[in-house]
């Protein structure tokens, strides 16, 4: 039989190497999936860099209303909250609002706000110059802070996006950072 | 099809080359045929477990309220109803069959890599072994359903959930040894002849399905790593605290998950197209086009994984992308379903058992292929989404489907491995009984599905309790029927019943059928010459 030229062995070495590639391929999701939401902004995510403002025109017949929503994750004990709930701008006009956070317990903690906008496709078009959660925020037992954000809508905006919502959750990473020091 | 010039058969007593006698025959085997047997009695036992947890998950729904079981205890049952059915029971009947069947369709003497082949099944009771050792632990096992969405399995679970994992590594080790294999197997070992498009469908369809597993259960070994390393070792792929995405896991489970249900699904279409051409005494119809339909299915299969995830606030676009992908399966689907059906077409037909069960095979997956293209359709899924009528969909093409499958391809074959004719009073009962109570079972469950009953709850809102009652009693009714296959399985292994022909079926066609019954325990050592 000619077929028995072929090793089987060496043949199923081959396919081991597909296997190992397509486990490779699982965690190259991982890059690819948040190289993918960055392009697309389809997750809703925006990006974690503080844009430059740069005297953008200001599209003065335009009114974009932008919402926003604040919740503790779970297991976390702090008081969060937005000092405003919604807020009408002019796409390219700089704005500021502020969320105030307090610690009510009796030690200290190291916040981590994650953003999240809806619907998704708004999030490519929200530039924040200057934002609370760039960073994490050390949190004083007791302590009550206003943490402001700075922000404008890029006059390129969607037409049939009108209103959005920025929601921020609020994680308590205490754990994770003192694993790392 | 093909038939043989030159063929030597030894069918002298080679059933007792095998290796040692008792328990040791079967550790140290490499032969296709005993592997084939453990596989498909491994698969039989895993779906008695398994249907056991139905049965508790059944019983708690009986009436509205909770009585039976803890809610935590339920979810457990659920979640592994779900693993063992579909990594124990279903996957390792496929392979079974194809570790039977295979080489004996090819004319090869035996699997590529036979040590490899004893490997890959004696590590899978211990996958379970571990897996159901963690109900047992402390805090119970896995309760995050069998898809273990983060972060119900690393923020929320206990800490059995690293069993759960390894367990599912050593499931995922033993699928792609199985499906190398395979691949190897038809790859190098069919006899002089046997060209591709001259294969029979059942060897076409493990073809692909083997390159569907080996492409997809790595990616699944990586979702449980991340999981892993996500709850115990201070990763972040899934938690938004430390810059991952929870929505990421679903995407990465379900680049498995869709090709998966695939996976248990063709080798089905192999089954039913070796059986509806034999007892309707004519060639399949279409043989060509159930091969391109298979692969188009398998290709398509890695484009959809994501109208598993409507409700996830994905853009409009990418619900358009998925719903028109999904509905494009269809296509090559009911290429399929049309074939059999023109394959029977005046056809002489007769309804020998692996007869009934392959046409109620066709009727009910097609019920089940039904929702699924409502499922599909993205608003009304948003409706659908987690709820009966989903658990309706996916028990139609799973049990109606897969498992009627196996029922049809066991009667089928059952001669050939046993070497005597089933007790066909036994197999009556077991189909009629099957037949009616898995319709009482499924069926209502679309309705309470539409009218809003969630899934994995263990308790309902009152308005549901009748159609539950009946659900119940279908689900016990179901249950005690495969008892009737258990006695027909013991005793076609006690050699009880009229010894079978070579051929028991006057329209089967196939090289397994040149060999007699049972098959000896060694065919083809010189490979037959197909013309």
């Amino acid at each position: 039989m000619s077929q028995h030229a072929v090793n089987p062995v060496k043949s199923a070495g081959k396919w081991l190497l597909v296997v190992i590639g397509m486990f490779g391929f699982g965690y190259a999701l991982v890059p690819l999936y948040d190289v993918f939401c960055d392009i697309t902004g389809i997750n809703g995510k925006p990006s974690n860099q503080a844009a430059a403002y740069q005297a953008v025109e200001i599209d003065e017949a335009r009114v974009v209303k932008v919402e926003f929503m604040t919740r503790s994750a779970g297991g976390m004990a702090s008081e969060f909250k937005p000092m405003v709930q919604s807020i009408k701008v002019h796409p390219g006009q700089l704005q500021e609002v502020e969320f105030y956070v307090k610690n009510p317990t009796d030690r200290d903690i190291v916040a981590q706000a994650v953003p999240s906008i809806s619907p998704g496709p708004a999030a490519l078009y929200m530039n924040k110059t200057e934002c609370f959660c760039f960073e994490q925020q050390t949190l004083k037992a007791g302590e009550e802070v206003i943490m402001p954000m700075r922000f404008y809508v890029d006059p390129q905006l969607p037409q049939d996006i009108s209103v959005f919502t920025l929601s921020y959750t609020l994680y308590d990473v205490s754990a994770q950072v003192v694993a790392q020091n | 099809m093909s038939s043989i010039v030159e063929q030597d058969i030894h069918a002298d007593d080679h059933h007792h080359h095998a290796p040692g006698g008792g328990i040791k025959r079967w550790l140290y085997t490499t032969n296709h045929k005993d592997i084939g047997t453990l596989y498909l009695w491994f698969a039989f036992i895993m779906f008695l477990v398994g249907g056991s947890m139905a049965m508790v998950i059944r019983a708690e729904l009986f009436e509205p309220g909770l009585q039976i079981v803890e809610p935590n205890f339920f979810n457990q049952m659920t979640t592994v109803h779900g693993l063992v059915m579909v990594f124990g029971a279903v996957m390792p009947a496929f392979t079974g069959l194809a570790n039977w069947m295979v080489p004996m369709m090819i004319g090869a003497p035996d699997m590529a890599l036979p040590r490899m082949n004893n490997w890959s099944f004696w590590i899978l009771p211990f996958a379970f072994a571990i897996l159901l050792a963690s109900l047992f632990m402390e805090g119970g096992g896995p309760n995050f359903g069998w898809t273990f969405y983060a972060p119900l399995s690393t923020t929320y679970s206990n800490d059995s959930t690293a069993l759960f994992v390894f367990s599912v590594h050593i499931m995922g080790a033993s699928s792609i040894m199985g499906a190398i294999n395979v691949i190897v197997t038809i790859m190098n070992m069919r006899a002089p002849g046997m060209t591709y498009m001259k294969m029979p469908l059942f060897v076409w369809t493990w073809f692909i399905t083997a390159f569907l597993l080996i492409a997809v259960m790595p990616v699944l070994a990586g979702a449980v790593t991340m999981v892993l390393t996500d709850k115990f070792f201070g990763t972040s792929f899934f938690s938004a605290a430390g810059g991952g995405d929870p929505v990421l896991f679903q995407h990465i489970f379900w680049f498995f998950g869709h090709p998966e249900v695939y996976i248990m699904i063709l080798p089905a279409f192999g089954i039913i197209s070796q059986i509806v051409p034999t007892f309707a005494r004519k060639p399949l119809f279409g043989y060509a086009s159930m091969v391109y339909a298979t692969a188009s299915i398998a290709l398509l299969s890695f484009v959809v994984w994501a109208h598993h995830m409507f409700t996830t606030g994905m853009p409009v676009a990418g619900e358009l992308f998925f719903m028109i992908a999904t509905m494009l399966i269809s296509v090559p689907t009911g290429v399929k379903v049309f074939n059999w059906v023109a394959t029977m077409w005046r056809g002489a037909m007769t309804f020998e058992m692996p007869m009934l069960f392959a046409l109620a095979f066709i009727v009910l997956f097609t019920i089940g292929g039904f929702s699924g293209l409502m499922l599909a359709i993205t608003p009304v899924d948003f409706q659908y989404h987690d709820t009966y009528f989903v658990v309706a969909h996916f028990h139609y093409v799973l049990v109606t489907g897969a498992i009627f499958s196996i029922f049809a391809a066991a009667y089928y074959w059952l001669p050939k491995w046993s070497g005597v004719m089933f007790d066909k009073k036994l197999a009556n009962w077991h189909f009629w009984c099957s037949l009616v109570s898995v319709n009482v079972l499924f069926f209502p469950m679309h309705f309470v599905g539409l009218a809003g009953m969630p899934r994995r709850i263990p308790d309902y809102a009152l308005q549901f309790a009748d159609f539950n009652k009946w659900i119940s009693i279908g689900g016990f009714a179901f249950g005690l029927s495969q008892l009737f296959f258990l006695a027909l399985l013991i005793k076609a292994c006690r050699k009880q019943g009229e010894p079978a022909a070579a051929k028991p079926w006057e329209g089967a066609e196939g090289l397994e059928w040149e060999i007699p019954s049972p098959a000896p325990y060694h065919t083809f050592e010189t490979p037959p010459v197909i013309k």
